[in-house]
């Protein structure tokens, strides 16, 4: 579904030894040579069709700017990465033009932020915002966005008659669960998921996770799961990779990797778990 | 003794050429804005100066001129405009669409369907159809690069949210030649019709934001609708203007203090003499 392969992003002017001399074996993923800061380096990810795949790590471990890759909200320094529903998953989404990029994004990606004003327009209503996406897609339909956006609000449990109000007057679960309907309504058969649930209460976590695990048996949508928190990870993940210093040290069944950590940093994150 | 007298037209013949070379390729590329370095005029900005300087560019020896203002060829803006275009060319000036070969316009496309061998030149205040939506140039331009009116597009549907139907009664925007998001200037809705497929060139200049763009004749203009809310014309419950009985024409209303009527005249000043003295065939 979706294959990532020796994915790099470095912020900086970068030198050459830049991922020889960071890693978790260094304990540092600022190149001491260039000053170059390495948030990933040859990351190699696979995704099946409906799995959820976790990452996992304390912060700055470089899980958000591998989200950010993949969505091209950045650039990689070096790197490939395939998508199963684009060009039969044989041209590498990282080298074609901004247009396809878009295209990319509007048709076979979702994207959940954790901070809501990152993934929505505060000035639009609820209902513009879930119109943004399908618009993106090609909706060019009035009647039609609108019955789309109510069936995505109906899903999500967000209330219908509040469709055309503005979310930043929502409370910050329900800002949570626009972002999932938006990121839901052109059908991506990816989502990534960044830190969804992290500063909501944990009642309303629950029930975003609730969601989260409903939409995963219901729409069969392959999804990536960033978050620091084993405790999400565990609920809604089958595999996942341990991210630290901007490489992957460990990775494999979600059950596995928590029952019985190889890697002693592994070790320390479930350790530290409340 | 030295002279005084200006060049031909005001600019110099630099400028001038300067200004054809961007025309040229706003031509070439429908409803794209090309930055070009706009002059200091005697008048000031934001009040024509970006039409002004095209029709100085492009006019020559033969050409007949009409400037008009939201239709009107009295306004002082446009008999301004006007003179000072006759003062620098010596050029005949008329206020019949049918005899000129050159209409500078702000803010309307003249009632009289206008010919191949015609130019009409609108001022343009604000050139960025995106800025309803966008504040940052750069963000605009590169929406513009990858085609990307996904913006614009919620825009129309936020009003229709609102009102139920789109609102926008100038500066409706357009499609050109299935490209472009384009800025028609501030002309009502019933004139955005007249871009599409047109037989006339046109072309767009905004001074204070240095900027030129342009539709070449019979290029497809479509203004932005939804499949089921489409773009509408304004409506004057079937009243005709006062003057001349036209119930065709983009009419204004007018309110009489004096007597408290209401009554709709022709915006469109010299079409309604011509039709008054029945110079204009209705077919």
């Amino acid at each position: 579904m979706l294959s990532v392969r020796n994915l790099s992003k470095i912020y900086g002017s970068g030198c050459g030894l830049c991922l020889e001399l960071t890693g978790p074996g260094v304990g540092s993923n600022i190149c001491p040579k260039c000053h170059s800061i390495v948030a990933c380096a040859r990351i190699d990810l696979d995704v099946y069709p409906g799995e959820i795949v976790g990452i996992v790590g304390e912060s700055g471990s470089g899980k958000s700017t591998l989200i950010k890759l993949l969505h091209f909200d950045q650039e990689p320094t070096s790197g490939y990465a395939y998508v199963q529903g684009f060009e039969d998953g044989q041209v590498d989404m990282f080298a074609v033009s901004n247009q396809k990029k878009r295209w990319l994004r509007n048709h076979q990606l979702g994207i959940v932020y954790q901070n809501p004003n990152a993934g929505l327009n505060m000035e639009f209503s609820c209902g513009g915002n879930i119109a943004d996406k399908l618009i993106a897609a090609d909706w060019y339909n009035y009647t039609r966005i609108r019955s789309r956006a109510t069936e995505l609000m109906q899903k999500t449990e967000l209330p219908v008659q509040r469709m055309d109000e503005p979310p930043k007057r929502f409370s910050g679960g329900m800002q949570q669960r626009v972002q999932i309907a938006k990121a839901l309504a052109n059908n991506p058969p990816l989502l990534l998921l960044d830190e969804v649930t992290t500063g909501l209460d944990v009642s309303v976590q629950a029930q975003v996770l609730r969601l989260i695990r409903q939409i995963q048996s219901t729409l069969q949508i392959a999804m990536v799961v960033v978050s620091h928190d084993f405790a999400v990870i565990r609920m809604l993940t089958e595999r996942t990779l341990v991210m630290r210093n901007g490489r992957v040290v460990e990775s494999g069944l979600t059950d596995q990797v928590m029952e019985d950590p190889h890697h002693p940093y592994t070790q320390l994150l479930i350790n530290s778990m409340l | 003794m030295t002279s005084y007298s200006y060049n031909y037209g005001f600019l110099d013949e630099q400028t001038k050429k300067e200004i054809r070379r961007k025309l040229l390729q706003a031509v070439a590329i429908p409803g794209y804005q090309v930055p070009y370095g706009s002059r200091e005029m005697p008048i000031a900005r934001g009040w024509g100066t970006g039409g002004l300087q095209i029709t100085l560019s492009i006019i020559g020896k033969q050409d007949t001129l009409k400037v008009i203002d939201q239709g009107c060829d009295f306004s002082v803006n446009a008999c301004n405009l006007r003179n000072f275009i006759a003062a620098t060319t010596g050029n005949t000036v008329t206020t019949d669409t049918a005899e000129a070969s050159i209409v500078q316009t702000r803010h309307r496309i003249p009632e009289e369907a206008m010919r191949e061998d015609q130019i009409l030149v609108f001022q343009v205040p604000y050139p960025e159809i995106l800025r309803w939506v966008e504040p940052s140039e750069r963000e605009t331009r590169r929406m513009h690069a990858e085609r990307d009116y996904g913006k614009l597009w919620v825009f129309l549907y936020e009003d229709i949210v609102r009102w139920g139907e789109i609102t926008l009664s100038y500066r409706y925007p357009v499609l050109v030649n299935q490209r472009y998001a384009m800025d028609p200037s501030p002309i009502p809705r019933h004139d955005v019709p007249k871009l599409h497929q047109a037989e006339t060139l046109f072309l767009f200049g905004a001074g204070r934001e240095k900027r030129l763009y342009a539709v070449p004749p019979y290029t497809e203009v479509v203004p932005l609708q939804f499949e089921d809310y489409h773009f509408t014309i304004e409506n004057f419950g079937g009243q005709p203007c006062r003057s001349c009985g036209s119930t065709s024409s983009y009419l204004n209303e007018v309110y009489d203090g004096e007597t408290g009527e209401r009554y709709f005249s022709c915006s469109d000043t010299s079409h309604c003499a011509k039709n008054s003295r029945g110079a204009i065939r209705h077919e």
